[in-house]
């Protein structure tokens, strides 16, 4: 009897019939899925000629890399150094994202596993924080930030960034799974609360910190900078590419080629991330 | 009470203070952010949607009169909350049922094949403006996609011009709400479920479980409830929340109000407008929709696996 090898063989309970089943349903709503994907590759390589037809092909037919080209030539005739747009991207993004996960899962792991006053309080408000519309928050949230004198530089976008909601949820939901004997045989041995966290939460809930990794990642990469950042100098890579593509009809081709750079950093960072959630599977063997 | 006694006390720590300190310790810097960013700015615009402010004159007390005026006298409000509404009831329990299906299929594929399914059902919420596409698809004249294959077929004999038709821009923005809804909830569902303890799924064999339904229900569920809870919260704050795609697919204001949504509303007085009070009232009656969903959804998922 043949068994088909892509599903995992650990699991039991699997039927013939089930897995054509899932496999039809994967395949008609995964092209559906796929589409943006396929008309940004496809647009990038687009010649203008192909870029302007109407009605639009989701194919390329004489596929070029002429887009990236211009894109590059607009990049050099830019204000200020692209690499200098790029700098900015990698402190903004690096720092909201690390900072983020790092805050988040380490006030997380006392609101999961300890006890002390107030722990209920500060965690509903967290929750219920996420569902007040920001567009209101944004002139309050100015006003703070001008307060703090952090206004026009990286902090302006970095720390509100460290504070969102979600990331703190996420993480407790994961640590609410942990067993507590997990812990206290590291308490016996001494550990302090600092080194239980390290050594033994954030391993057990790896795929948790890197699906917000993802998350918040995406967020960072995405934001503009507009609103904070007044100097050429410190506006982030996401900013200037926009920039470019704004640039109507002539720009057309470089637009696409910015379309496709915008999405397919994130989602090289999705792969690495998720790559390692999945490896997380086979090593995580701690669970009671 | 003596003073000196409880000067005492305050310098040498309650021993109940001293053994949560490390907890305190821990949670500081995140809260003190939070604090600053978000408890503030919440509280700020609560405190505005009581006053007329046009964010150039210092706001001015009003008392309930953006409220009343809102419950009362803004019929546009009425649409907004009722589209609203169909979106929640209908977008959010199908959204979350789907974004659980297919993080569920999509873990019974393993290796490359897995990480690969899961970025391109992920993809719509990773290229940005993905539902552009959509655009395209609904194009309102011949060449449009949709109506190009509907002519084809003879369903319709001339095109429609999907989003400035009144009967159909609701369900349009469903549609492309739907396929837009495998976002957050669905990889953390992804990653909730790499940490069901993988012996479980034995036992469960030997306790009479036959298929791979009965395993969903009794075993993997219950095991990653509070991933279910996760997913149900960003959930109610999607779908409570849809604009984006309303104003870029059929406007702001859409035609006779068919996509208006209370964000939408909110939007239109908040960006402008300039009525800030008033749109800080039209974000609190939001919010308070949201908490009082978010009781009710949160009662219901307790009962997973029972």
């Amino acid at each position: 009897m043949k068994k088909l090898r892509i599903f995992k063989s650990h699991r039991l309970n699997r039927s013939v019939a089930g897995n054509g089943l899932l496999f039809f349903l994967m395949g008609i709503f995964g092209v559906l899925m796929a589409l943006p994907l396929v008309m940004i590759v496809n647009n990038a390589l687009k010649p203008l000629d192909e870029l302007f037809q109407y009605p639009p092909r989701l194919f390329v037919r004489n596929p070029t890399l002429d887009n990236f080209v211009d894109l590059f030539v607009a990049m050099n005739s830019s204000w200020v150094p692209f690499s200098r747009y790029l700098l900015n991207t990698v402190i903004i993004t690096v720092g909201g994202t690390a900072g983020h996960v790092i805050l988040a899962s380490l006030a997380a792991y006392p609101l999961s596993k300890h006890r002390f006053k107030g722990k209920d309080t500060l965690f509903n408000l967290v929750v219920l924080s996420m569902m007040f519309s920001w567009t209101v928050t944004q002139i309050p949230n100015y006003m703070i930030i001008s307060w703090l004198g952090i206004n026009n530089t990286y902090l302006a976008l970095i720390l509100p960034a460290c504070s969102y909601g979600m990331g703190l949820y996420l993480m407790k939901q994961f640590m609410d799974q942990l067993p507590n004997s997990l812990m206290e045989s590291a308490r016996l041995d001494g550990a302090g609360e600092f080194r239980v966290y390290m050594t033994i939460v954030m391993p057990n809930v790896k795929p948790a910190w890197l699906t917000l990794a993802i998350f918040q990642f995406q967020q960072m990469w995405g934001n503009t900078g507009a609103m904070f950042l007044r100097d050429e100098e410190l506006k982030p890579l996401q900013f200037a590419l926009q920039q470019i593509a704004a640039g109507g009809t002539a720009r057309a081709g470089a637009s696409a080629a910015v379309t496709f750079i915008i999405a397919a950093i994130p989602i090289t960072f999705f792969l690495i991330c998720q790559s390692n959630v999945l490896e997380t599977m086979t090593t995580s063997g701690m669970k009671e | 009470m003596t003073m000196k006694h409880k000067r005492g006390e305050g310098m040498r720590l309650s021993p109940q203070l001293r053994r949560s300190l490390p907890s305190y310790l821990m949670i500081a810097p995140y809260f003190i952010l939070f604090t600053l960013f978000t408890i503030l700015p919440v509280a700020a615009s609560i405190v505005l949607s009581f006053t007329d402010f046009n964010m150039l004159e210092w706001p001015e007390f009003v008392g309930w009169t953006n409220y009343i005026r809102l419950l009362v006298n803004d019929d546009l409000f009425v649409v907004a909350l009722k589209n609203t509404l169909i979106f929640a009831v209908i977008t959010g329990p199908v959204s979350y049922l789907m974004c659980l299906l297919f993080a569920w299929i999509i873990n019974e594929f393993s290796g490359k094949l897995r990480a690969f399914l899961t970025l391109i059902f992920y993809a719509p919420s990773i290229c940005g403006n993905a539902f552009m596409i959509w655009q395209i698809i609904l194009t309102g004249d011949r060449y449009g996609f949709l109506n190009g294959v509907l002519l084809k077929w003879d369903i319709i004999n001339e095109a429609i011009i999907w989003m400035k038709t009144e009967k159909y821009v609701m369900p349009m923005l469903i549609i492309v709400q739907l396929w837009l809804s495998l976002g957050t909830g669905f990889l953390s569902f992804i990653a909730g479920l790499q940490t069901v303890d993988k012996s479980m799924y034995e036992a469960g064999v030997l306790d009479g479980i036959k298929n791979r339904w009965q395993e969903l229900w009794f075993i993997t569920l219950p095991a990653m409830k509070p991933q279910l809870m996760f997913g149900a919260v960003m959930q109610i704050t999607q779908s409570f929340a849809i604009a984006d795609i309303s104003i870029q697919l059929a406007g702001n204001p859409s035609v006779n109000y068919a996509g208006s949504t209370v964000v939408t509303h909110l939007l239109d007085y908040g960006t402008v407008r300039f009525e800030m009070g008033y749109a800080s009232a039209i974000a609190t009656i939001l919010f308070l929709l949201m908490v009082g969903t978010n009781k009710i959804v949160q009662k219901v998922l307790r009962r997973v696996g029972e």
